[in-house]
């Protein structure tokens, strides 16, 4: 029962949506909505998992000193601060206070979630820390209901606007990762001049259909002429070969939707 | 061991070097780069040039930072074109990090509107972007496939607030904005599997208009669904968002970043060609010693 209950489920909402897709009715349009708040519910459920085991994963790194457990203290402080500016700010412009319940906010995680999982593992002073931690919690909540300096506010604008908010995201979000990325120039220079050869016919043509996109915007006497071959290796070779893959994914994606759907398919279960 | 094959054993660190000289010194230096204009960008740029003021437009900024260079000039040039228009603006961000993409574009672009442009010889004058009147912002939620179909039957569904809190129904500009049916065309500017999604669950059920602004490396997959005519116009890269400046008589970013992308481009490029020769010259060296 326990294995042919989900399988049941997977069929029959399987089977409605394909249904519901082609039904342009009212109830079909209402049943659908229904159906796909339920996805998102679910998927909240998920992100809470995803950041527990985030958590998890960290705190094992950081207590078992694994290569680079230091970034785990980034990724845990990281990951508190940016949801307790999201969904505070600052009222007063002091901000004594405002960084002092953060500190004690994040010690007291700290401590709680280490008193949790050691608890389980069967560590000495678990106990302790998880008490600490619930101390500092509660220090925590006293900041939080007496301090007229900063305030709570979920989901609308003050915390959006909360100017520590935004400079999280614009000066140190924004930089990294746009960083991260321009790297891939270097590394795709260094990449093209040792692997992008003309070894045989297939890398040859390959070799100059790159070369003419990319020289595309070239200007000079051959710009004209180089742009109209790109529009051709775009819209001509290029888009026989992209749709054919595109047919190839669709057909692909039926075929395993079809047997997920009618139990062939049983990986979601945690067995083949 | 020849001239070729040590210049194939090059360091690396050589090669950063070099292009990272080449890319200061290109964007140091006060040059234009002439930029072609396409079909693809221009079916974007006349349609949205085409509506008349009071139009809605929206546009989905689906993408992170690591795409900015790309996809931020495309969103700049498009929503100031649109705001110069006097066209309104609904915006949603599908990608995580995309809401803090699209609220630092809206309050850049509303900056710029506050001083007075002329553009292909018309002059704008300055105005005030307002939130609720000119745009309406409605932020994120997660599973993209579900919220663009949801938004199909009313945006309230998905959104019953916009970004910043506020209920849509106490915003003017979304009292007579219920769906796609009021919408006269949709530009996903996107870096990822999002823009499948406006094809499949969006423009292939509800038949609204849609323009994309893709990364360089996307463009190519995107072509299939030009020519069939479910998606209406593509902006590849950071050339088509300077084609789209270009057009829009409004040199910005991309324009600005052509400069860099050009002579690196030219490097790589080189650096492909000085590969090949050192590679065909071992060859016939080896044959050669061979025979």
């Amino acid at each position: 029962m326990r294995r042919q209950l989900p399988f049941f489920f997977v069929f029959l909402f399987g089977t409605f949506m394909v249904v519901q897709n082609f039904v342009p009715h009212e109830y079909s349009e209402r049943a659908k909505e229904f159906l796909s708040d339920w996805t998102i519910i679910i998927g909240i459920f998920a992100l809470a998992l995803g950041i527990w085991s985030l958590i998890h994963v960290s705190l094992d790194k950081i207590n078992k000193r694994k290569p680079n457990w230091e970034y785990s203290f980034v990724t845990l402080v990281g990951l508190v601060a940016m949801i307790f500016f999201g969904f505070t700010a600052n009222v007063s412009g002091s901000w004594l206070t405002y960084f002092a319940a953060l500190m004690v906010l994040l010690i007291s995680l700290w401590l709680l979630v280490q008193g949790i999982l050691g608890a389980g593992a069967g560590v000495t002073k678990a106990k302790e820390k998880f008490f600490a931690g619930i101390g500092l919690a509660a220090i925590f909540t006293f900041i939080a209901l007496y301090d007229k300096s900063w305030a709570f506010h979920f989901y609308t604008s003050e915390g959006l606007e909360n100017p520590l908010f935004k400079h999280f995201f614009s000066d140190i979000m924004v930089p990294l990762q746009a960083t991260m990325f321009a790297l891939l120039a270097f590394f795709i220079s260094s990449a093209s001049y040792r692997a992008f050869r003309a070894r045989n016919l297939l890398a040859t043509l390959l070799l100059i259909a790159a070369l003419i996109v990319m020289l595309r915007f070239t200007p000079g006497p051959w710009g004209d002429l180089i742009s109209k071959t790109s529009t051709w290796v775009m819209n001509v070779p290029n888009l026989a070969a992209q749709r054919a893959i595109v047919i190839g994914i669709g057909l692909g994606m039926v075929a395993t939707a079809l047997k997920v759907i009618l139990g062939i398919e049983r990986g979601y279960m945690g067995k083949g | 061991m020849n001239w070729f094959e040590r210049f194939m054993k090059l360091d690396r660190r050589w090669i950063y070097l070099f292009l990272i000289t080449v890319c200061l010194l290109a964007y140091y230096s006060d040059f234009t780069v002439p930029t072609i204009r396409e079909k693809e960008t221009g079916a974007i740029y006349n349609f949205i040039d085409s509506l008349p003021a009071g139009e809605v437009i929206f546009v989905a900024i689906d993408y992170d930072p690591s795409s900015q260079a790309e996809l931020h000039p495309m969103t700049y040039a498009i929503i100031e074109h649109a705001f110069r228009k006097n066209l309104k603006v609904v915006f949603t961000a599908l990608s995580q990090n995309g809401p803090g993409m699209a609220d630092q574009a809206i309050h850049d672009i509303a900056d710029s509107m506050r001083v007075e442009q002329t553009y292909n010889g018309v002059s704008y004058p300055a105005r005030e972007i307002a939130n609720g009147v000119d745009y309406c912002f409605l932020g994120y939620k997660p599973y993209y496939a579900l919220v663009i179909t949801a938004m199909g039957q009313d945006f309230r569904t998905p959104f019953p607030a916009d970004y910043y809190g506020t209920p849509l129904d106490s915003l003017p500009l979304m009292k007579k904005l219920h769906n796609y049916d009021d919408i006269s065309i949709v530009v996903e500017v996107s870096s990822g599997n999002i823009s499948d999604a406006w094809i499949s669950y969006g423009q292939g059920k509800f038949g609204f208009p849609l323009a994309m602004g893709l990364t360089g490396v996307m463009t190519a997959q995107y072509y299939p669904f030009l020519q069939s005519g479910q998606v209406m116009g593509i902006m590849g890269g950071l050339l088509g968002a300077a084609q789209y400046e270009d057009m829009a008589d409004n040199p910005g970013l991309a324009k600005d970043g052509m400069r860099v992308q050009l002579p690196a481009h030219l490097v790589i490029i080189l650096f492909i060609l000085i590969g090949n020769i050192g590679h065909f010259a071992s060859r016939k060296n080896r044959k050669n010693v061979q025979s």
